[in-house]
């Protein structure tokens, strides 16, 4: 079995990539990974800690550009049986391109290793379900959902070795990057704290931000907020915003309406705090606190320093 | 400018989901369709801005059986020129997709829009696979964009942040939240929508590369565990001892 996985490498490499690579690993076979940008070897050489037998680097692919991306990876992959993606923004560009290049089936959105018969467990109809997807082609392109899979370590620093092939002109010109410093991408971040109207105003989200540093958390808001300017849209989780899975979610004066359950019922753990005990999130969660956000996330903050101190 | 959005049908955001024959199938008992949130609020309003601020000619396109006329005609009802259902079962996207593009290949489209994920399906195929059977650019998960003659700007996700791109027509975007605010279609919009043409064309393909063996809804839960808001140490207490997650 020959495994291919496909990363960006012009920033420093996110718990994601490390996903894909394990991922690959436990597929069974050899893994070679696949990486365009200006990332440093050594950097890349770690990806053989979770698995990769060597790593392949485009140095002349810096654009992030799916077109040529895609040309290169299907020059890599003819003889392929899987080709693993992170379901990210980037995988989400070049794994449905690499598809219809190499007509290979696609499993988009992967939350699991396959199953006994060959299917793999794909997150569908928002989060309220799962499905079960088959390939019928011998080649298998899998995108794999980030925060479904630990990452394993095993094995030890791989080699690297650095191409450069470019594949004609580039039609997407990138004008500008706008990057919030230091803050975690929504759909990568473990744990999360989330508020919607019940904060009462956008000026009340100070309060949020302080137990999102407390928890080492990243924020989020609930489809009202966004909408009403109150938070930037990318902040807006639910079935029309982003779909997150981390492993703590807490939810803030959100009433839990089930367009909003369905973008983050993935998440392993939910906490509920809501004045109103009759809030629909209350059946969607695991620990909740009925009670006054401006009372409660005080003292939550408090307690989580107090935890972190000892 | 010629203008194509795709667009599928989705079950209504509050629908129920379930299964049936042996969770085979999606269970559609009760279940009210309307176009996929992402192809209707944020591609097709953008396409009609576009031909408000200038001037376009907007085609949807669906691949589809007749009782997908419905999401149709609320398509054209809030705007677009003329429909095309490609009729067929909407099988795997690879399969939706090439329908889509053998019929764009004869149309000559200068834009290609699509939602950024259908609500059911959540794959993000579509424009990928449609960009790349046309060999055209694609923008993926674009939440901006402007038109200045035949060149577009555009604003797309990328890991923690928002690149800013520009790109020539003909090109191929899939469309996300903030590239414009969901329209409720008039009487007026309702009654031109009734003598707008629908076409109905039969795919060119019939490869199907994927297909899914079986559905399963999550396990429930098992049942909140309330914490006195006083008491927000026990809280960090069993999130960290009973949940390990800090």
């Amino acid at each position: 079995m020959k495994n291919i996985v496909f990363i960006p490498a012009n920033s420093p490499l996110t718990k994601a990539s490390f996903e894909v690579v394990s991922y690959a690993r436990n597929l069974g076979g050899t893994v070679t990974v696949l990486a365009a940008g200006k990332l440093p070897s050594q950097d890349l050489s770690v990806l053989g800690t979770y698995g990769a037998d060597e790593v392949i680097v485009n140095r002349s692919l810096v654009a992030n550009d799916d077109q040529q991306i895609t040309m290169w990876l299907a020059n890599y992959c003819k003889e392929a049986n899987n080709i693993v993606f992170s379901h990210d923004f980037n995988g989400k560009a070049i794994a449905p391109r690499l598809s219809v290049k190499l007509k290979a089936g696609f499993i988009s959105g992967a939350i699991a290793l396959p199953e006994n018969d060959g299917s793999i467990k794909v997150n569908v109809y928002s989060g309220k379900a799962f499905g079960f997807m088959k390939c019928n082609t011998t080649q298998k392109i899998i995108s794999l959902l980030p925060n479904s899979v630990a990452p394993e370590m095993s094995g030890n620093a791989c080699g690297v070795t650095e191409v450069e092939e470019t594949f004609g002109e580039i039609k997407v010109k990138v004008l500008s990057v706008k990057k919030p410093e230091g803050s975690i991408p929504l759909p990568e971040a473990e744990r999360v704290v989330s508020a919607g109207r019940g904060l009462k105003g956008p000026e009340n989200w100070g309060m949020i931000e302080d137990l999102a540093n407390a928890l080492g958390a990243a924020t989020a808001c609930s489809r009202p907020v966004a909408d009403i300017g109150w938070r930037p849209h990318h902040e807006h989780v639910g079935q029309t915003g982003v779909a997150i899975r981390p492993n703590l979610y807490i939810a803030v004066g959100i009433s839990g309406a089930i367009q909003h359950l369905a973008g983050v019922n993935g998440s392993k753990v939910i906490v509920v705090i809501n004045p109103d005990a009759e809030a629909p999130f209350f059946k969607a969660a695991d620990y909740g606190v009925i009670g006054d956000a401006f009372e409660v996330v005080p003292k939550l903050i408090d307690a989580v320093k107090n935890f972190r101190a000892n | 400018m010629k203008i194509l959005v795709c667009i599928s049908k989705a079950p209504d955001t509050t629908s129920k989901i379930a299964f049936t024959e042996g969770n085979s199938r999606f269970d559609e008992n009760g279940v009210q369709y309307i176009v996929n949130p992402y192809d209707e609020w944020y591609a097709l309003v953008r396409a009609l801005e576009i031909k408000e601020a200038s001037s376009a000619d907007i085609t949807i396109v669906t691949v589809g059986n007749a009782s997908d006329e419905a999401i149709m005609r609320k398509a054209l009802a809030i705007g677009a020129d003329e429909a095309v259902r490609i009729d067929a079962e909407p099988t795997d996207a690879y399969f939706v997709a090439k329908a889509i593009a053998d019929f764009a290949q004869e149309k000559n489209f200068d834009l290609i829009l699509t939602g950024k994920e259908t609500i059911n399906y959540n794959g993000s195929q579509i424009g990928g696979m449609v960009a790349e059977a046309l060999d055209l650019p694609y923008i993926s998960i674009a939440s901006k964009l402007d038109v200045a003659g035949s060149s577009l700007t555009l604003e797309r996700e990328i890991a923690g942040g928002v690149e800013v791109v520009q790109v020539n027509l003909p090109v191929v975007v899939s469309c996300a939240k903030g590239m414009a605010e969901q329209r409720i279609p008039n009487m007026r919009g309702i009654m031109a929508a009734r003598t707008k043409p629908l076409q109905v064309i039969p795919p060119k393909n019939s490869d199907q590369l994927t297909s899914y063996v079986a559905f399963a809804n999550p396990a429930a839960k098992s049942g909140v565990k309330l914490i006195d808001p006083s008491n927000m140490d026990e809280l960090v207490s069993l999130l960290h001892n009973e949940a390990k997650v800090i």
